[in-house]
């Protein structure tokens, strides 16, 4: 066990340092600053793969946030007040979903996202049609860290709002989602940064442009999806390298971030 | 000898799905004055004072026979938010939300439409003197709830409860997670409390009921295991001279 342990370690050491060592040669201010250019030989930098990445993130958030946040909030709150036979069932079978959902490999959220928003709705290779479709990858997480989140707000903070008068809504709003805000904002961390390390999702609805989108029907091309791009169809595997090192970086940024706004907010 | 009751029951029942929990209790209770309810485990105490504010609503198969008035009215005619307004609630454990002392008292007068800042701070200031908590936190209003001690926690808790002005405040166990010191600061809290407001109080603490209660009420489950109303009256009536031989097996029960 120590051994399997220790070996664990080992290679994912190995191979973040192997990323972050190689890749760093290649970095300097202006690979952040200049978009890529050129096909085969993939030379330029990654500039407007971080605005597509950060572009794609808000957008997702902006859609599965209140979505998933709502559908947690019903779940716990609101699910096993409602006596409706029917209702019962979808219940059921909501949470049902929820949990194989999360299970589901995010290509086949891609080909779902390609069918309905690319061709069926006409978005085209776009900012809305990944975001929508990175919607449906990341709404299992959201509504299940609520759903954690809001049970492990004590019941006895709903009983005194509710026994001073306030209404059930009133109670959630004031008292539980503040309560239960850490839960829910790591939640929505881990979504982002689903978001920035997915590839094949995004290949399928986002298109490949290396262009800077400029609006939300514009094509791009994430950090992750820019990697792939450059190992497989450019000879700049030491640029593939690179943007791989920021990206891992920005990983590790984000679960430090995760970890300050926890420990922010249940101080 | 009672006075006109803020509250009573009139042949009241409590159903939790199939199970009955209370079984026509009727009972007056006096205004201005602490009532006790007593009574072995499970016979339904806690179930009768979440009745007065219809806290039973919570519990989705309950269901109600009978009738309770608050101020000569049909509890499940008038609205429950003003209801609750009316008659306040202190909870077993102290349940402070995780804010500021302030925002702990200012949270019912604000759901209750009052935004005023200086309206807010006088009403803060009032209800946790009148909890007996004031100069303890005076200094520390900005401070979280949490980082008071219990006893102090459910003082606030209290305070919280006076900030929307009730006419009736219902205590559920208020001492039983507090040391003998925060236990006897409550006690003496409730003595000067009701003045200005009726109290109803869920104790199993025996000598507590003796100690604050000017009445009491006895209740012990039937062979259904359907908690009855036994005895009713003034205190020191029923602890000296019970008419029951069950309130009087209970009590000597308990004195030894």
């Amino acid at each position: 066990m120590w051994f399997s342990c220790g070996l664990t370690v080992l290679i994912m050491l190995f191979v973040i340092g192997y990323v972050i060592i190689r890749g760093f040669s290649q970095i300097d201010l202006d690979f952040f600053l200049t978009p890529p250019r050129g096909g085969l030989s993939g030379e330029g930098g990654i500039s407007s793969t971080i605005i597509a990445t950060v572009y794609l993130v808000i957008t997702t958030l902006v859609f599965a946030t209140p979505l998933g946040v709502s559908a947690g909030i019903f779940l716990v709150e609101y699910a096993d007040n409602i006596k409706s036979r029917f209702v019962q069932k979808l219940v059921v079978f909501a949470r049902f979903g929820v949990e194989t959902l999360a299970g589901v490999p995010s290509i086949i959220f891609g080909l779902f996202g390609y069918a309905l928003f690319v061709t069926s709705l006409h978005f085209g290779f776009s900012i809305l049609s990944a975001a929508l479709a990175g919607t449906c990858l990341v709404i299992p997480v959201i509504i299940r860290t609520t759903e954690e989140a809001l049970k492990a707000v004590p019941n006895s903070y709903r009983e005194a709002s509710l026994a001073m008068g306030a209404g059930k809504w009133e109670t959630i709003w004031k008292v539980v989602l503040p309560s239960a805000i850490t839960g829910i904002s790591t939640g929505i961390v881990l979504s982002a940064g689903r978001i920035v390390s997915e590839t094949a999702i995004f290949y399928v609805t986002l298109g490949g442009s290396y262009r800077t989108p400029t609006s939300i029907m514009s094509s791009g091309r994430t950090m992750a999806l820019h990697v792939y791009y450059l190992a497989m169809e450019t000879r700049a595997f030491d640029k593939a390298l690179a943007t791989a090192a920021v990206l891992v970086l920005l990983i590790v940024l984000l679960n430090l971030v995760i970890n300050a706004v926890s420990s922010w907010l249940s101080a | 000898m009672t006075k006109e009751g803020v509250m009573k029951t009139i042949d009241y029942s409590l159903y939790y799905g199939d199970f009955k929990a209370l079984n026509g209790i009727t009972v007056d209770i006096p205004i201005n004055r602490i009532t006790a309810i007593i009574g072995p485990s499970g016979c339904g105490k806690s179930s009768l004072i979440r009745s007065f504010n219809r806290m039973n609503d919570l519990i989705s198969n309950s269901r109600t026979e009978g009738t309770i008035l608050v101020d000569g009215e049909d509890i499940y005619s008038q609205d429950v938010v003003r209801l609750r307004k009316k008659v306040g609630m202190v909870f077993q454990r102290p349940n402070p939300f995780p804010k500021s002392i302030f925002a702990n008292v200012a949270y019912g007068p604000r759901i209750h439409g009052i935004r005023d800042k200086s309206k807010l701070a006088v009403i803060v200031e009032n209800s946790i003197r009148d909890a007996a908590l004031w100069d303890e936190v005076k200094d520390d209003l900005g401070k979280s709830a949490f980082s008071l001690s219990g006893g102090q926690q459910q003082r606030l808790c209290i305070a919280r409860a006076l900030a929307v002005e009730p006419e009736v405040i219902l205590m559920d166990e208020p001492a039983s997670a507090l040391d003998p010191v925060a236990t006897l600061k409550i006690e003496e809290l409730m003595e000067k409390l009701k003045i200005k407001y009726t109290i109803v109080i869920v104790t199993h603490n025996m000598q507590q009921a003796a100690r604050v209660s000017d009445f009491t009420a006895f209740l012990l489950t039937d062979s259904e295991r359907a908690g009855n109303l036994i005895e009713f009256g003034p205190t020191t009536e029923m602890f000296t001279n019970p008419v029951d031989t069950r309130t009087e097996d209970y009590i000597s029960g308990r004195f030894g």
